[in-house]
């Protein structure tokens, strides 16, 4: 026997697993992690959150099929912020480096799969109409940007840290440091909006939209690590995030409800 | 201790908040930054099907019409068939028809329209013929996770009466307020509806 000789290892721990759509339904979404509809510390919400149950649907052909997009929707300066609204220079601020996957719930990559993300600019201000906050506008900086995941669901972008800003809630709330996230997946069943939060920000456990969030660790999966490895020295920080969309089933059961 | 399932959890939502146009309708926060934009039209010229408006408004619980809100919508084509491989049914695509659209509510009037095209029926996986429908994503701020719900057409109705989603809606008299209503204006055809968030007429919401 050679000592030298490598050891037989299962090929597919090499070897990503390629990626087979499925198109079974999607599991049941577990809405006690998400925030829920009525949360009264985020005024906002009490006007806005209906008061009847949801009517639960199992996954029909109306919720497994979605939007598909392509490079031919987006432009070529779309993920990169401090380039695709510069006037005259680059933006003011922190750069970094935005990167992560997008996969589903039972850890596969979603590919080709529209993410879209927007922010304050590094004073903590909107390029909004209707954002009156003190601190100016950037004009080398528009704050929103797009990208496909590739064949893995991988996504990058580049852009300049965001400022916290106050808000009209309580008398001093102040929203956290964070990116907004758009992701697609496959079916429209999947369709999220979330936020991303950085590492080691002292606003995330005093905000009242994060404490909306009811399970410890679903809040902390919104909070990107700093990631080093991933910045480009004597240029950009980097940090990490990674986007879980509901797993599918890979086979669909034509069920008939009672009834039906 | 039982084996782990090690399934990872889904990320869980965030309000869109009220500047949610800055990336996805970025003309409407009062800018332009890219070559393309997604809107609130889902024809060309080329897509068969009839043309339609949709028109209508999101009203929270005190009334008040939004107007800081975004929906999407997703639709099969006229020949009742989504623009996905996961349908297999026999209608023919339509290579002028994505199916998507998105839209603000005017910052004004709090109206949001979309221009489209009126879906078929869709046969469903079950072999079951469903009402055309057409499928809505509703965010903004205030709404921690998006409100799913689906317009049914009110000139529709044999086919509304056996859809076996509007069946499942419990008290029957709930299921108009997934209806819009049909009208002409100027020789077009508009359906209006309006998405009713809390009160006696709350909108039938999903958990899809």
């Amino acid at each position: 026997m050679n000592a030298q000789a490598p050891a037989l290892r299962d090929p597919r721990l090499n070897a990503p697993e390629p990626f087979t759509p499925r198109d079974g339904g999607f599991f049941q979404r577990d809405r006690a992690i998400h925030p829920p509809a009525y949360a009264p510390g985020y005024k906002s919400s009490v006007l806005r959150s209906p008061r009847q149950p949801l009517l639960s649907l199992e996954s029909s052909v109306s919720e497994i099929t979605g939007p598909a997009f392509g490079h031919n929707d987006l432009g070529p300066l779309d993920n990169d912020l401090i380039r695709n609204y510069a006037k005259d220079g680059d933006p003011v601020g922190e750069r970094i480096i935005v990167h992560g996957r997008v996969l589903d719930e039972t850890g596969r990559g979603v590919p080709n799969t529209l993410v879209e993300f927007w922010q304050a600019n590094a004073g903590g201000r909107y390029r909004h109409r209707k954002d009156t906050y003190l601190a100016p506008i950037d004009p080398n900086f528009g704050g929103c940007g797009r990208a496909l995941t590739d064949d893995t669901g991988y996504y990058y972008f580049r852009t300049v840290k965001p400022g916290p800003y106050p808000w009209r809630n309580f008398v001093n709330s102040w929203r956290p440091a964070h990116i907004h996230f758009s992701v697609f997946g496959s079916g429209f069943a999947q369709r999220l909006i979330t936020q991303m939060y950085f590492e080691g920000d002292p606003l995330i456990p005093v905000c009242p939209i994060l404490t909306t969030i009811p399970d410890k660790g679903a809040l902390d999966r919104l909070v990107a690590p700093l990631d080093l490895n991933a910045s480009t020295p004597f240029d950009s920080l980097a940090y990490r995030f990674d986007i879980v969309l509901r797993g599918q089933r890979s086979t669909y059961f034509e069920n008939r409800p009672e009834g039906n | 201790m039982p084996q782990p399932l090690n399934y990872l959890k889904e990320t869980v939502s965030q309000t869109a908040g009220p500047y949610v146009h800055i990336g996805l309708i970025p003309a409407m926060a009062g800018f332009d930054i890219f070559e393309k934009n997604f809107s609130n039209v889902l024809v060309t010229p080329n897509t068969k099907g009839e043309r339609i408006t949709l028109e209508g408004r999101v009203i929270d619980g005190s009334g008040t019409v939004l107007r800081d809100v975004l929906l999407e919508i997703w639709q099969a084509n006229a020949a009742g068939r989504y623009n996905h491989p996961a349908d297999r049914s026999a209608g023919a695509l339509d290579e002028d028809f994505r199916g998507w659209g998105r839209a603000g509510s005017d910052f004004e009037s709090g109206l949001v329209t979309f221009e489209t095209i009126k879906p078929g029926a869709i046969v469903d996986r079950a072999g079951r013929k469903c009402a055309p429908h057409v499928n809505i994503w509703i965010v903004a701020r205030g709404i921690n996770i998006g409100l799913n719900t689906r317009l049914y057409f009110s000139d529709e109705e044999a086919a509304n009466a056996a859809d076996p989603v509007l069946n499942l809606v419990e008290p029957p008299v709930r299921r108009n307020t997934l209806i819009a209503t049909r009208s002409e204006r100027a020789g077009k055809a508009v359906y209006s509806f309006a998405i009713n968030l809390q009160g006696p007429d709350e909108t039938v919401f999903f958990d899809v």
